[in-house]
């Protein structure tokens, strides 16, 4: 099963644990719901549709309300240090937290204490945190968009916003910077970089690059990459290798992306509705089936 | 002239130089936004301050401070107090500090414009001025800014420095405000 840790841009969203099921439009857990626009709604109804397609059982969500004050988000780290040796879970994707190290450092060797660690997933807030603790090699996959992946880059930046500008500048490329982030040990084992092209690269160098189809607008839709990141977590926690799963998210990522037909102006729910059809577009025929009976 | 040269050229004006930490302090404050009100008010009342990362010992995670001129710590207090925002610590600075990015990326979509500052993107119907997305940045109050701002015109919706919370929201701001110079 996957868990996903987040939180929702409500100051009075409660701290909530539970299966994830869409109603209408919106994420539900224990009758607490949250629109999808982006966040970690946008992941979790991702990978709801992902799970759904693959015959797995549906995510556990692990949300609390937070409009960037950061209480939240530490009531829901203390929340997650206390209950996560009791979850049975295979991955676990922590997303839009607010970046405090010390939290940070406290959940993952939680984590870490669990009887079977799971596989460990990295976005946003978290991944800051995760690279600013020096501890990014405990994770199995980060998913940087490019001007993220600069600051992986840059070992001295504790967030993005301090980026230095030579590592920032645009003749900066991809490939350096992924090399510079696993020089500096401040890269999971695998990245999932979003971009044009997106890449899969590991300590070893870059594994793909995915660059159709291509829909430009992609990039100013907010929630893209949060999708990506749910495609991804859904399948690693179905068993999938992680590499394996990221090159297949990227490519499901721009395909439901590309049938949506998107503008700058379109919103993410609209790309969500494609995913269950662009999976089973890019997995052969009886996959879908086959892991719905061994999942 | 390019975007480096441009960057370096504003590394020389504006970065520390030799012996200028010298007299200047810093201002830490408990949150992104108290930083944020607390530059507002400064500057408002004329002082010569800037925002900056803080140095490693006391860094959390998404933190930022602001250097002052030492020799004004009382007056820039009494300012700050006039306004209800009380520091958690006053430091001299005795290490160069991390610059905030100041270099922003654009594309345009023909219809739609896009700013990029940092990890934030903002992209605005040119014809219309309407916000109509906001992506990138990791902390929890992007989401927040985006579903209070898009969908809303430039100049109505409600800036990021007045909503926002943390370095993503700051970052939303320099987007911003770059938006409107070109818009």
């Amino acid at each position: 099963m996957l868990a996903v840790v987040g939180t929702v841009p409500e100051p009075d969203f409660p701290l909530i644990t539970g299966k994830v099921v869409l109603v209408d439009g919106d994420v539900c857990i224990e009758g607490e719901r949250a629109p999808i626009n982006r966040g970690t709604p946008a992941l979790l109804a991702a990978a709801v549709k992902v799970c759904e397609a693959l015959g797995q059982p549906a995510p556990m969500g692990c949300l609390v309300g937070d409009t960037g004050l950061g209480k939240g988000s530490r009531h829901l780290y203390e929340y997650v240090t206390q209950e996560v040796s009791r979850w049975d879970v295979k991955a676990m994707a922590f997303h839009y937290l607010q970046p405090d190290v010390d939290w940070h450092n406290r959940v993952l060797f939680a984590v870490q204490d669990m009887a079977e660690p799971p596989l460990l997933i990295a976005d946003a807030g978290f991944m800051y945190a995760a690279k600013m603790s020096g501890l990014s090699c405990d994770y199995a996959l980060f998913t940087p968009d490019v001007g993220e992946l600069a600051f992986l880059a840059d070992e001295e930046a504790p967030h993005p916003f301090y980026t230095r500008g030579f590592i920032l500048h645009e003749d900066m490329k991809v490939p350096g910077l992924i090399e510079r982030a696993y020089a500096h040990q401040n890269a999971a084992a695998c990245l999932l970089v979003k971009g044009q092209p997106d890449y899969v690269a590991g300590r070893d160098g870059i594994h793909a690059a995915i660059d159709m189809p291509v829909a430009e607008a992609m990039e100013a839709i907010g929630g893209t990459g949060d999708t990506v990141t749910g495609i991804v977590a859904a399948l690693v926690a179905s068993g999938m290798d992680v590499r394996e799963a990221a090159v297949l998210a990227a490519r499901v990522n721009r395909l439901a992306g590309y049938a949506a037909r998107p503008t700058p102006a379109t919103q993410v729910m609209d790309i969500v509705a494609h995913i269950p059809a662009a999976l089973s577009q890019m997995l052969p025929d009886g996959v879908l089936l086959e892991r719905s009976h061994h999942g | 002239m390019s975007l480096l040269k441009l960057f370096k050229k504003k590394e020389s004006e504006h970065g520390p130089q030799k012996g200028e930490l010298q007299g200047r302090g810093i201002l830490v404050f408990e949150n992104t936004s108290e930083v944020i009100r607390g530059e507002r008010v400064l500057q408002d009342a004329g002082w010569k301050i800037r925002v900056m990362g803080p140095p490693p010992e006391i860094r959390t995670g998404c933190d930022l401070i602001i250097e002052f001129p030492l020799m004004e710590e009382l007056n820039i207090l009494r300012s700050l107090q006039g306004a209800g925002i009380e520091p958690l610590q006053v430091v001299p600075v005795n290490s160069p500090l991390l610059q905030p990015v100041d270099i922003f990326q654009t594309k345009d979509f023909g219809q739609h414009l896009m700013v990029r500052a940092a990890n934030m993107k903002l992209t605005v119907d040119k014809k219309t001025h309407t916000v109509v997305n906001i992506s990138g940045g990791g902390c929890p109050d992007v989401p927040y800014l985006a579903q209070e701002m898009v969908g809303k015109l430039l100049d109505e919706a409600p800036s990021p420095r007045e909503i926002g919370h943390t370095l993503c929201g700051y970052a939303l701001q320099l987007a911003y405000e770059e938006m409107t110079r070109r818009c």
